[in-house]
């Protein structure tokens, strides 16, 4: 039997029965839309953490207090979990000792609030980031109007705020230049200077979602202490950064008397290892979510089965007349074969489409930002074969095992 | 001339244990080329069994078959389907036909198990379908809409087709008033006039007068063989 035989043979059989076919493949087709739509939504979250923590660049280093804001992410969790030690108050002193160490470049401290930011008409519950010297270089941030909070703002803790450009959106209205408008935050007004250019926003933290203003300004009216929340390091490479991260813990244990080195009070953790700790918690993520649609997947490939079983049964006089003309039984084992890979393949296909233009939709709605990507197209349409494989076998052996005089005999 | 099929001491015995009788209990049969063969027998008489082993679909417990030259008795699955395939056609008395497909596709089905080259099917088909006379008209209509009698003979074009050694049909006429089973038979009449050889398996005595020689089978032997007289009109006597 030619392959052009082969696939004739299928396109006849299939479109023979157009209804059921077109259920059989319905049933491919949500499994698979829904793995890639699930696979998308995990991809793009992880694209969208990893952009937005890498582009404060691979030589980054966060001191952050007690068990620090990302002192849930792996390893951090033992060595900073403040429930133990008491926590260290990270201060000035801290930034001149760090400042200090080999290796290092530069260094920035900062502390974060939330309040309620208020513009004419709008009031809004912000991350309000008290910037220190040197802010926008360490962290790599860059405005796109007006200017970041500068050196002179801090010495004279200037009434100056520079917005994200989600918090502008939020003050303002889409599309509008807030510079020199001002903005009150905890009962004090703020002139705004500059609109930072968008990091990348991340489901999970909006970078872009927040309101600067100098470090000393915050201290003075917000804070009302001159306590640091994180001080971020910039090594002078990224080799350096393990070696940077290890003189910091050092330092800062002798320099608070810190008695039990398991429970530091503080933590340090390098950019580079957030980045992995979060790949691998939205890697994971992804993964269940492809389980659950894989499961749906799964009731597909017995619809296969089920189908092509019935149509062995049905027809079973055909085959023995397919056998008594001189099919061979492995003529018999691939055409049912190819028929049941055939549904399953055509099914990929449109849940591939399908799944990447739900993931289109998402995208437009701005909730997540799903990520098709060709490798997870590619794992469907393999899956697919390997569905139709799997559950075509079977029948198709059935098939090809039936005795010609028993077939041809069938009522 | 070697004669183009030809059985020895053919045995089958069905391994169940109710019945130990042996289907066929040592049948010994030599058709000629261009012979028009009736085998003749009562039910149970074994000429399903008789039928089915020189059709290539069954293989005798002992005795020997040997196929336009090829001893058939020794082939594995594989092997009998080229057998199949390539120098036998079969004719069913329920026609089997695929329904929704064209009376051209029907006719050019076996062609996709002998590699005949696709270009070649369309004619082939052709001569096929007016070997046994159906009308063009009827060629490009789906199988299930024709007559009885028009689709016994696309089943007729579709065993020429691959210009087999024998045709075997199983009970042609079994399904079809008598004034089509006439036209049916004076098909296999023509095409035996044209050379082909035919076994035909009927309990139908009229049926049968219409061969060349009848052989008579019953409880697994033959017990007689007989050259029909000019086929003058037969009785319609039925034997059960």
């Amino acid at each position: 039997m030619s392959l052009y035989d082969l696939f004739h043979e299928t396109f006849l059989s299939v479109t023979n029965n157009k209804v059921r076919s077109a259920l059989t493949i319905l049933g491919i087709v949500v499994g698979i839309s829904a793995v890639i739509l699930m696979v998308s939504i995990g991809q793009g979250a992880q694209a969208s953490i990893t952009s937005s923590i890498s582009s404060a660049g691979a030589n980054l280093l966060t001191v952050s207090s007690g068990g620090g804001r990302f002192g849930g992410f792996g390893g951090g969790g033992a060595r900073g979990g403040g429930g133990g030690g008491s926590a260290v108050t990270l201060t000035q002193a801290d930034v001149t000792l760090i400042e200090s160490l080999p290796g290092v470049a530069s260094v920035s401290e900062s502390n974060q609030s939330q309040s309620a930011v208020a513009a004419p008409g709008v009031s809004v519950n912000l991350r309000v980031i008290g910037a220190g010297y040197n802010y926008d270089s360490v962290n790599g941030i860059t405005t796109t109007g007006g200017s970041f909070i500068g050196t002179e703002d801090n010495r004279s803790s200037a009434k100056v705020c520079v917005l994200g450009p989600t918090a502008v959106t939020d003050l303002f209205g889409t599309g509008a230049d807030p510079i020199g408008q001002e903005v009150r935050i905890g009962g004090v007004t703020y002139t705004v200077v500059g609109i930072t250019k968008s990091q990348g926003g991340s489901s999970f933290l909006n970078a872009d979602e927040v309101v600067y203003i100098p470090l000393t300004t915050l201290q003075r009216y917000m804070t009302g202490n001159t306590n640091l929340d994180s001080i971020t390091v910039q090594a002078a490479t990224a080799g350096d950064v393990t070696n940077v991260t290890n003189e910091i813990t050092t330092a800062m244990l002798s320099a608070h008397n810190v008695k039990d080195p398991t429970q530091p009070g503080f933590n340090v953790q390098s950019q580079s290892a957030i980045l992995s700790t979060a790949s691998t918690i939205t890697g994971t993520f992804t993964l269940l979510l492809a389980s659950i649609a894989g499961i749906s997947l799964l009731v597909g490939g017995i619809g296969i089965m089920n189908m092509m079983l019935t149509t062995v049964t049905e027809r079973t006089r055909e085959i023995g007349l397919r056998k008594a003309i001189g099919a061979r039984p492995r003529d018999i084992t691939s055409q049912f074969l190819t028929e049941a890979v055939t549904l399953c393949l055509t099914g990929g296909v449109i849940g591939i489409l399908l799944g990447a233009g739900g993931a289109e939709i998402i995208k437009a709605t701005g909730l997540m930002s799903p990520l098709v990507t060709m490798q997870s197209v590619l794992l469907a349409v393999g899956v697919c074969a390997g569905i139709g494989i799997v559950f075509g076998y079977y029948p198709a052996r059935r098939a090809s095992k039936l005795d010609p005089i028993e077939a041809l005999r069938y009522q | 001339m070697a004669p183009i099929l030809e059985v020895k001491d053919l045995v089958k015995i069905y391994s169940t244990a109710a019945d130990e009788a042996p289907a066929l209990g040592g049948v010994s049969l030599a058709v000629e080329r261009g012979e028009f063969v009736a085998i003749m027998g009562p039910s149970g008489s074994g000429k399903s069994t008789l039928m089915n082993i020189l059709g290539c679909l069954d293989t005798p417990t002992t005795g020997t078959y040997t196929l336009d030259g090829v001893d058939v008795s020794e082939l594995d699955d594989e092997q009998l389907a080229e057998i199949r395939a390539t120098r036998i056609g079969f004719v069913f008395q329920s026609f089997n036909l695929l329904p929704r497909a064209t009376v051209l596709r029907n006719v050019e089905l076996p062609m996709i198990y002998t590699k005949v080259p696709l270009a070649r099917r369309e004619d082939k088909a052709i001569s096929a379908l007016q070997a046994v006379g159906l009308d063009e008209r009827h060629w490009t209509h789906r199988s299930n809409e024709l007559s009885g009698g028009q689709m016994q003979r696309v089943a007729i074009a579709r065993a020429l087709v691959n210009d087999p050694a024998i045709i075997l049909a199983d009970e042609p006429t079994g399904n079809l008033d008598t004034r089509t089973g006439e036209i049916i038979l004076a098909t296999f009449r023509m095409l035996q006039e044209q050379g082909r050889t035919i076994v035909l398996i009927t309990h139908e005595h009229s049926v049968a007068a219409h061969a060349d020689r009848t052989v008579h089978l019953l409880d697994g032997l033959i017990v007689s063989s007989e050259a029909a007289a000019e086929h003058d009109a037969p009785s319609a006597e039925v034997v059960l």
